[in-house]
């Protein structure tokens, strides 16, 4: 292969470095009217009377609108495919406010400073209700997060209102209790995570205009511009016809502009005023106001043999989807699906779940998906069975790990055509030095250093749903346009797509030039999410890159007068075999621009019935502080499977930014609420993310297979990376210390208290 | 009130409201690389110079600046394509959002110290902060750029 | 954030002073902590013009001037010499360079904030603050007072002979510290504490000469007592960086580790 596989620079990457005005913000038209939201300060309540007369008067201040002024049409923001799995529970603006910083009032003005004025003259008098801030009691609680009539669920989640319950499910196979009995040993606990935020830079923001046919332009920061449409379509309860969503540069996603949480305001102002305007989420309200990771609470239960042979798992989790549903009946279950089936010898295992709303910040998508949460469970369980067998941890994954071929029950009943969590696991050990490093050795100065390691898995999309398309089209002078409706949020997917393209049309990939994604212009893509970029519309690219390679060749054949059989096309020009003629690529392009009858233009459209798990293995090295409970990272090794590496570059920053991500999860991103329900780790002086001192030494390789259903043999990298840190680090921390930590975040403070108690 | 300032080597005279942020004003300007990514000048995304020095520009005045010379990575372009092209071969300016400000003060780092260890370099930059790179990519960027240096800047 | 009406560089102290009188004026440092703040005040009074951006060295003490950055500090070869590089280590961890190049000296230590590295430094040394107003008073007076309308125009460091160790403790890097110590050894006798961030604000504890010998003369796990010990006078607290149990443990540990680092690097206190 000639462009795939290869560190190809990003399209946009002198952009970006450079600073050139990019993004929503300074794409946006100057004369925006700013939008900003009156928040909740309460975390449930319901608002007796609104005053904005006031307000409205402030000089500069075009409109204030309340709850009386939209639409009563519920949905959700989750980005989903139709119909969604989250339930639709939401208003633009409601009356009945359910966490703290749920929007009252929506002001737009001409200056922020007038907007912050007429803020203030807003009167609200509130009647608050108690409120569900332990999610352990939320179910079946007294109090009710959604207690309206009109509240539904358009899929069957085992989603109750009435009992704060935003889905309820479970799978299996086997007879868990009876595998379970049969086991010689048994491991069981309790894991918590919290609401991690994504905390990318560029905060959410959306600006919208009116165009000359009277519709409404979006121009959002977001992964998913089909799904945005519908659901500002479901919000403003417009025609969809009267909608179009584009994305500029987007500066980091990690799943939180998988949800539309910024968009429906402005829109609701342009569509209401006729007049442009946009809404900057401050770092406080992209805080306090989003969509985090699902606090979940998982309890698993491992039976094995005493030679090691893992048996049978038992998952329950209580998820917390706070006060809204976005994305709580799908997250959820992937933290059994994507955790168990790393152990192909499971013979039973059973998953439950029940996810519920309180009266917090709703969750949403983060990176992981779910997945992080049930494989921090798993793989810690892991370990710890490990410690109880006397068994080496990376011995006892030799032995019951999935290998390719292998059917994973608790995965659909999918087979693995491509599995290298063998070799990745191996070399992670080797490159982390386990041998060697496990399980600790005392440093004699109070300090001890120590290893852990975990696997981890994901998907490659939603199969049967997620759909990709790519459009490919012949210009003059014999470029190509590859026009498409996934998202690059920075990862690089507009450069990596059009690798695909330049190598199946033998070109440079400097003569494909990537458009999108805009819902006018693209062809139908459900999003940049679920990991399912490179599979889903990577596979697009490669059939429609194909065809089009077909109709070059007819068009030359006209243009030959020669028979199509006899051609060949070597990306430059289209040759016949048996006269020696040729026409070149330029010629094509330019002839199809005259007296053509026949577009150069291709599109496909893809869905996979198949979601191939990429695999990984990563072990950390650390250095604990006995007194302090300081835990230094020295080392993290990572052996990633992600099937053919389409851009070596790109996945491994990939994998890098997840395992800091994941870094920060583990050691210290903190979400606490005080007792009134006010999120207090509401910046970044408060939500601390790593810097560069915090995260060590990574390094990442690739123990590549082939995955005969995607692009080239391409599977995903964009989740996985995140999921193995928090396993790892305390599997280390517990080799350090003997203490095995079950919370998130395993802060300094917990391990030099729990040390203090020994 | 008035301010006068060098912005990007040109002279700039503006009237102001008298609490606007410096970024704010550069913004106003037309200088977008200035990108703010918090309130809490946690995050150095909005990093220019002050008199050569990295400041943030979400915490000064523009008042502040007047009468001082004021550099964004507007005005150090070619510094920016030069070292920029060695973050953007690893791959390491993802999203990008975050760029502007690192890039900005690894120029200010360059000049204060043009062969600093990776210590130094991850200390200097500690107030950059990045969501998608894991810092690791830009870390190699920069070595594989002091090295270019090094060569007396021939590849 | 701060809005404002009015800017006002200050042409002399006489000047800030009159302005500063005013309930609806503030004086601004680097803006770090104030433009946070979510209020509108008259007047913003800028000290900038008045060259207190200097450290000047005498033979008896350091001027340090109000808005001298602590990136300065940081950078300040005498200070870090006399100091042997306790300064530079107790603000390197403050955020980053681009914020250090801005927080000044004289709105560290006006703000008196709890969590405070710089005040806990100054405090373990000898230091004092000159008030426009006020005249010279001891940096422990002044950080036990609450905030006035004076105007802190530099912060002066006596070369008093002694040795000086500034430790902390951070969730992350670069984040507030969840305790800070600083221990001071004096060859007049005058050995102290400084325990900050407890969450509370800054405050100095006197180490005496006596157990100070029944210290150096102590095994590990007799100084590890006696540590405790000594920092059960020193009230801490909880917030979301950590809790009073935590800080206390801490405050033992690192004031253990500040005395056995200041007698391990020895030898005379000069």
């Amino acid at each position: 292969m000639k462009v795939v596989n290869q560190p190809v620079r990003k399209k946009d990457a002198m952009a970006l470095v450079t600073g050139k005005p990019v993004f929503t913000d300074d794409l946006a038209p100057k004369d925006c009217l700013i939008v900003k939201l009156l928040r909740s300060p309460h975390a449930n309540a319901m608002i007796r009377s609104i005053k904005t007369d006031t307000a409205k008067l402030v000089p500069g201040i075009e409109a204030v609108y309340t709850w009386e002024d939209v639409p009563k049409n519920r949905f959700t923001m989750a980005g989903q495919t139709y119909p969604e799995p989250s339930p639709y529970d939401k208003l633009i603006l409601d009356r009945h406010v359910r966490y703290v910083g749920d929007p009252v009032a929506i002001v737009a003005g001409e200056t922020e400073e007038v907007v912050d004025r007429a803020l203030r003259m807003i009167k609200v008098e509130y009647e608050v209700l108690p409120a569900v801030l332990d999610f352990r009691k939320a179910k079946d609680n007294e109090i009710l997060v959604h207690p309206e009539e009109d509240w539904k669920a358009l899929c069957k989640v085992g989603a109750d209102n009435k009992r704060n319950l935003c889905a309820s499910e479970s799978f299996g196979e086997g007879d868990v209790d009876a595998v379970m009995a049969d086991c010689e040993v048994t491991v069981e606990g309790t894991y918590h995570t919290l609401a991690n935020q994504q905390a990318m830079m560029e905060t959410f923001r959306t600006c919208c205009y009116m165009d000359a046919y009277g519709r409404l332009n979006v121009l959002s920061s977001t992964q998913i511009v089909f799904h945005a449409r519908r659901i500002i379509s479901n919000a403003l309860g417009i025609p969809k016809s009267k909608i179009r969503v584009m994305k500029p540069r987007i500066g980091g996603g990690f799943g939180a502009k998988q949800t539309v949480v910024a968009e429906v305001f402005p829109a609701f102002v342009t569509w209401k005023t006729g007049k442009p305007s946009k809404m900057i989420f401050t770092r406080v309200e992209s805080q306090t106001a989003s969509t985090p990771r699902h606090e979940m609470e998982v309890s698993v239960k491992v039976g094995a043999m005493k030679d090691g042979r893992i048996r049978a798992m038992d998952i329950y989790v209580l998820s917390n989807t706070g006060a809204y549903s976005e994305h709580g009946p799908t997250t959820v279950e992937l933290a059994g699906h994507k955790s168990m089936s790393m152990y192909g010898s499971l013979e039973a295992h059973r998953f439950n779940c029940d996810v519920v709303y309180s009266n917090v910040m709703s969750a949403g998508a983060y990176r992981g998906y779910g997945a992080t949460q049930g494989i921090f469970a798993v793989e810690s369980a892991v370990n710890e069975l490990a410690a109880k067998l006397h068994m080496d941890p990376v011995e006892l994954r030799e032995k019951n790990l999935v290998r390719e071929g292998q059917r994973m029950a608790p995965y659909y009943g999918e087979v693995t055509n491509s599995c290298a969590l063998d070799r990745c696991l191996a070399r992670t050990a080797e490159m982390i030095g386990w041998k060697e490093k496990y399980p600790c050795r005392d440093m004699g100065n109070g300090k001890v250093r120590s290893v852990g390691i975990a696997m981890s898995m994901q998907g490659s999309c939603i199969p049967f749903v997620d759909v990709g398309s790519a459009t490919v089209k012949l210009n003059e002078d014999g470029y190509y346009t590859l026009i498409i409706g996934a998202a690059d949020m920075g990862t690089g997917c507009d450069t990596i797509l059009a690798q695909m393209a330049a190598e199946c049309l033998e070109c440079d990939v400097d003569r494909i030039t990537v458009h999108g994604a805009d819902t006018d212009a693209s062809p139908y893509d459900s999003g940049s999410y679920a990991s399912s970029t490179t599979y889903v519309t990577g596979k697009a690219v490669e059939k429609a890159c194909l065809e089009l390679r077909e109709k070059i060749t007819e068009k030359a054949a006209g243009m030959l007068n020669a028979k199509k059989e006899n051609l060949t096309f070597d990306g430059q020009r289209v040759e016949d075999m048996t006269s020696g003629r040729s026409v070149t690529l330029t010629e094509i392009g330019t002839a199809s621009m005259c007296g053509n009858t026949e577009a150069l233009v291709s599109t496909v459209t893809n869905s996979s019935p198949f979601s191939p798990p990429p695999f990984m293995a990563g072990a950390v090295e650390i250095e604990l502080d006995k007194e302090t409970g300081h835990v230094e990272i020295l080392n993290y090794a990572a052996a990633v499977d992600c099937g053919t590496v389409i851009n070596p570059n790109l996945a491994r920053v990939q994998a890098e930014g997840g395992i800091v991500q994941g870094i920060g999860m583990a050691l210290y991103e903190n979400v606490q609420y005080d007792e009134k329900g006010h999120m207090l780790n509401n910046s970044f002086m408060q939500y601390k993310i790593p810097t560069r001192m915090d995260m060590g030494s990574i390094r990442v390789e690739f123990e590549s297979s082939f995955e005969p259903t995607g692009p080239f043999g391409a599977k995903s990298i964009g989740e996985i990376v995140i999921n193995t840190p928090s396993p790892a680090i305390a599997h280390a921390i517990y080799n350090a210390t003997g203490l095995r930590f079950k919370e998130l975040p395993i802060t300094s403070e917990k391990i030099a208290m729990g040390l203090q108690s020994l | 009130m008035t301010i006068r300032m060098i912005l990007n080597g040109k002279k700039v005279e503006a009237l102001i409201p008298d609490d606007m942020l410096l970024i704010d004003f550069l913004r106003d300007r037309g200088c977008y690389s200035v990108k703010r990514g918090c309130e809490s000048s946690n995050c150095g995304l909005c990093t220019v110079f002050l008199d050569e020095k990295p400041v943030l520009s979400c915490s000064v005045l523009a008042a502040r600046a007047d009468g001082h010379k004021i550099d964004t990575l507007e005005g150090l372009q070619k510094e920016a394509e030069e070292f920029g092209a060695f973050i953007a071969d690893q791959g390491a300016e993802q999203c990008g959002f975050c760029n502007p400000g690192m890039i900005m003060n690894a120029i200010a780092m360059f000049r204060e110290n043009p062969d600093p260890t990776d210590d130094e370099i991850r200390e200097y930059l500690a107030g950059n902060l990045c969501r998608c790179s894991g810092y690791e990519g830009q870390l190699r960027g920069i070595r594989a750029f002091l090295e270019f240096k090094k060569r007396g800047g021939a590849s | 954030m701060l809005r404002f009406r009015e800017y006002v560089k200050a042409e002399s102290l006489e000047e800030a002073y009159e302005k500063n009188q005013k309930k609806s004026a503030r004086v601004i440092g680097g803006m770090l902590w104030l433009k946070m703040q979510n209020r509108t005040i008259q007047t913003a009074i800028d000290l900038s013009g008045l060259g207190l951006d200097t450290i000047e060295e005498t033979e008896e003490e350091f001027r340090i001037g109000c808005m001298v950055t602590l990136r300065q500090l940081e950078l300040s070869e005498s200070l870090n010499a006399f100091t042997d590089g306790a300064v530079a280590s107790c603000v390197k961890p403050i955020v980053g360079v681009q914020f250090r190049n801005l927080a000044t000296v004289g709105g560290s230590i006006f703000g008196r904030f709890g969590f405070s590295d710089v005040l806990t430094l100054f405090l373990a040394l000898d230091s004092y603050v000159e008030l426009y107003r006020g005249g010279v008073i001891s940096m422990a007076e002044f950080a036990a007072m609450e905030p006035d309308r004076d105007i802190l125009v530099r912060v002066i460091v006596k070369k008093t002979p002694g040795r000086v160790v500034c430790l902390s403790h951070r969730n992350t890097k670069t984040d507030f510290p969840v305790l800070t110590c600083a221990v001071r050894l004096a060859e007049d006798g005058r050995n102290l504490a400084v325990f900050g961030a407890t969450p509370a604000r800054a405050k100095t504890y006197p180490v005496s000469e006596e157990w100070l010998q029944k210290f150096t003369g102590a095994d590990e796990e007799k100084k590890k007592v006696m540590a405790a010990e000594f920092v059960s006078q020193v009230p801490t607290g909880s917030n979301i960086r950590a809790g009073a149990g935590y800080r206390s443990h801490l405050a033992a540990v690192l004031f253990r580790r500040g005395l056995t680092e200041l007698m391990e690097k020895g030898g005379s206190r000069s």
